[in-house]
């Protein structure tokens, strides 16, 4: 076992189930993996058939961009957008989540841009930095609290959007190359180096 | 059917960390070898095709997909099943399996095995482990001790190269090894803590890695990617492309055929000898017999046990070491996935550089010296300590430019560990052929029947709450124990249904790993383990491979054979 296969299994946790428990809060998602609730799902099941679901379009695709680039922006380095992470998130629904999942998110995507619309009047791509600043603030806060408080509960939507927003920046080649630092062959290993705060990660390689 | 004409001194059946040790010592001693392979061939450098991919270039970022999940139903079930390393794992499609009970089989079937993608932690074992079942009247003796072990052990160390410490403690004997990947700052402020709390008995020591500190021929020392598991551009870790196979291709007296699998040996009744094996073709579906005078069976220890049931079945219904009644049974593995973390303080001006394919070590202490618990056997903990990093971002509160230059520095430290645990031998766990069941290639599958019992259970509580203590004491903060249940097979451990033993009355292999009912053939992976112990065990299959190899040799030579 690696260090980071380690690491997951410390957490008792695959990086899938981190995904999973994320999304849905874990006591739906475990039973969800484990197959044991099947009766439970024929109308999830008939949501996910009328829902597979149409691809991600070009327009919404630029609208995860806006919106991980409000939780990631460029600044000193590059940002979200630039690294293309609304066509991550969408491919990484599309060919990761199961159909229920992809549900799950497409109405979160949805519910964010219905906030949007009763917060500030207009939808997110119409809506300043500063009114997306403060309605993904306070989704932000929204998500942590159920977390924090209600971990055994459905996540809230915004949870999944600011994961793969993240897992997006960062094992991008512009997160791993710019946003961090990277070497791709270190060649040794120092166990112990002073650490000045402010000074960027070593991305990991595998 | 094709039968050939050249006949081998030896056929070894597997090139994984088994077969390629027993076609090496072989070789070397003179023998020419027919080394077959049910899967396909992956060459040293050149077929580790994602080793210097890039991270970002994986489309899912080494994640598993809906495709995968569906392709592969066993090996979705644990970390295996990923993006990066896929083309090394059997699939299940291909070859499935029958669970009465849930029994997780993560095979390697290609030119290596699984010494490509295996976890490299090298571990010799001590005479608490060998006179166990002696002495605590379970199951059967072993016919070896650690003495007949020990020079083995060094053999096998020096040739494949073992990073470690010496230690000096009795239950893990030390060893010939390079030095050691160093403990961080994190780990040895807590180790340090953890020996002056518990007296000594319980110790952080640094992992004995099968990665190289120190070159040897052809390979280079470790460059710290932690990559290890795509195959490695430098051959820093073991496996039998990097170490085994070239050795034993330099003799110019191996063989290698890949797509090669064995279906059955051919036991000629009169000697009481095999006399050679019958391959079909992976590719071609096409039967060759090949013949030798030995052969080893390192086909891992599942399959082994497999082709021995397959074979002298018109004189053994149940397969040729099935007069014992125990062949296929006490089917054993390390049970694990569950411990305990916690965050490290005071350390914030620290931090560390390159990927350390390792991490550390806490040597069983339960049941040892005086130590006495109300189950049998005991544990060891692997882990590491480290700083976070942007996967944090999830769990900690956030939006915007600040965050997002926050995540990609260093977080706080934190420290954990996951215990491993010794499985008792059972009869009553169990493998059997499903007749009704085949594979891709026609062959009846394996009927997996095994759980773990009481003493396991007794055993996982002081897995668990052992290691919160350990932390506790060391002044750990926000320690959390975790549990995240284990079926057999998840340890990638299988170990038994081929035991060896003193009598072949109630064992299948005699301590030289000779099949009682035909004493020129060797099974020498972990199909032969009669016990468990809580070390990872592939150090030991190496050690007991190059003695057997080389008693097989002399036993030839003497014309006993």
């Amino acid at each position: 076992m690696t260090p980071s296969q380690q690491a997951a299994s410390n957490l008792g946790l695959t990086r899938r189930e981190i995904i999973r428990r994320a999304l849905l809060g874990s006591g739906l998602a475990l039973a969800a993996s484990n197959a044991t609730l099947l009766t439970a799902c024929s109308s999830t099941k008939e949501r996910a058939e009328s829902a597979r679901l149409t691809p991600f379009t070009d327009v919404e695709i630029a609208w995860l961009d806006e919106v991980a680039e409000t939780i990631l922006p460029a600044t000193e380095t590059p940002g979200a957008k630039d690294a293309e992470v609304g066509a991550f998130i969408a491919l990484m629904v599309t060919d990761t989540y199961s159909p229920e999942d992809q549900v799950i998110f497409r109405s979160g995507m949805k519910s964010l841009e219905a906030e949007c619309t009763a917060d500030v009047g207009s939808g997110f791509a119409a809506a300043s930095p500063a009114q997306r600043q403060g309605l993904l603030e306070r989704l932000d806060r929204e998500q942590w609290e159920q977390a924090t408080e209600h971990p055994d509960d459905e996540a809230h939507y915004f949870r999944a959007i600011k994961q793969l927003s993240v897992l997006g920046y960062f094992t991008s080649e512009l997160g791993y190359t710019q946003a961090m630092r990277y070497a791709e062959t270190p060649g040794r290993y120092d166990p112990c180096v002073p650490y000045v705060e402010g000074e960027l990660s070593w991305a990991r390689h595998a | 059917m094709a039968k050939t004409d050249i006949e081998f001194d030896a056929i070894v059946v597997g090139s994984g960390i088994s077969g390629g040790w027993a076609a090496k010592e072989l070789t070397e001693r003179g023998l020419n070898v027919l080394l077959l392979e049910r899967g396909k061939n992956v060459e040293h450098l050149k077929d580790y095709v994602n080793a210097r991919k890039a991270p970002w270039e994986y489309p899912h970022r080494g994640m598993r997909t809906h495709a995968m999940e569906e392709a592969y139903p066993v090996l979705k079930r644990d970390y295996p099943l990923n993006e990066k390393n896929l083309d090394w794992w059997a699939s299940d499609q291909d070859s499935p399996y029958t669970e009465v009970k849930r029994f997780d089989w993560f095979r390697g079937y290609q030119v290596g095995g699984r010494s490509l993608t295996w976890g490299r932690q090298s571990y010799r074992w001590s005479d608490l482990d060998f006179e166990a079942n002696d002495r605590d009247g379970v199951a059967v003796d072993w016919p070896v001790r650690y003495s007949d072990l020990a020079p083995w052990y060094d053999h096998v160390e020096r040739f494949a190269g073992i990073s470690g410490s010496q230690e000096q403690l009795p239950q893990l004997p030390d060893g010939q090894f390079q030095p050691a990947m160093p403990l961080n700052c994190g780990e040895e402020m807590v180790a340090e803590r953890l020996s002056a709390t518990f007296g000594g008995s319980r110790r952080i020591i640094p992992g004995r890695v099968a990665n190289l500190t120190e070159g040897l021929p052809g390979r280079v020392p470790c460059r710290y990617r932690n990559a290890c598991w795509l195959g490695c551009p430098y051959g820093a870790y073991f496996s039998s492309q990097s170490s085994t196979l070239p050795a034993a291709v330099a003799t110019g007296r191996l063989v290698l055929r890949p797509f090669a699998i064995v279906t059955e040996l051919n036991y000629d009744a009169d000697t009481k000898r095999v006399v050679g094996v019958r391959v079909q073709d992976a590719v071609t579906d096409n039967t060759t017999e090949y013949s030798a005078k030995i052969v080893f069976l390192c086909a891992s220890t599942l399959n082994s046990t497999w082709l021995l049931m397959q074979s002298a079945t018109d004189i053994w219904p149940d397969g040729l070491g099935s007069s014992s009644g125990e062949l296929g049974h006490n089917l054993m593995d390390h049970h694990f996935r569950l411990g305990a973390r916690g965050d490290l303080e005071g350390l914030d001006d620290q931090s560390y550089y390159g990927a350390r394919p390792n991490g550390f070590y806490i040597p069983r202490y339960r049941n040892v010296g005086d130590d006495k618990r109300e189950y049998l056997r005991g544990f060891g903990y692997q882990g590491s300590a480290g700083r976070s990093d942007w996967s944090r971002a999830v769990r900690e509160l956030g939006i915007g430019a600040g965050f997002k230059d926050e995540m990609a520095q260093p977080g706080s430290w934190s420290i954990g560990a996951t215990a491993f645990g010794e499985m008792l031998p059972s009869h009553e766990n169990r493998v059997t052929i499903d007749p009704d069941r085949k594979d891709k290639w026609g062959m009846p599958v394996l009927s997996f029947d095994c759980e773990i019992g009481e003493n396991e259970h007794l055993m996982r509580k002081d897995m668990m709450s052992d290691m919160a203590e350990s932390l506790e004491a060391c002044g750990v903060k926000n320690v959390k124990t975790y549990d995240a249940g284990y079926y057999p097979g998840q340890g990638i451990h299988e170990m038994g249904t081929a035991r060896m033993g003193r009598d072949p009355s109630t064992s299948v292999l005699n301590g030289n790993n000779q099949v009682w009912d035909a004493p020129n053939v060797f099974v020498t992976d972990g199909a032969c383990m009669t016990s468990a112990a809580n070390q990872n065990p592939s150090l030991t299959y190496m050690a007991l491979t190059a003695r057997a190899a080389d008693y097989a040799v002399g036993e030839l030579k003497r014309g006993n054979l």
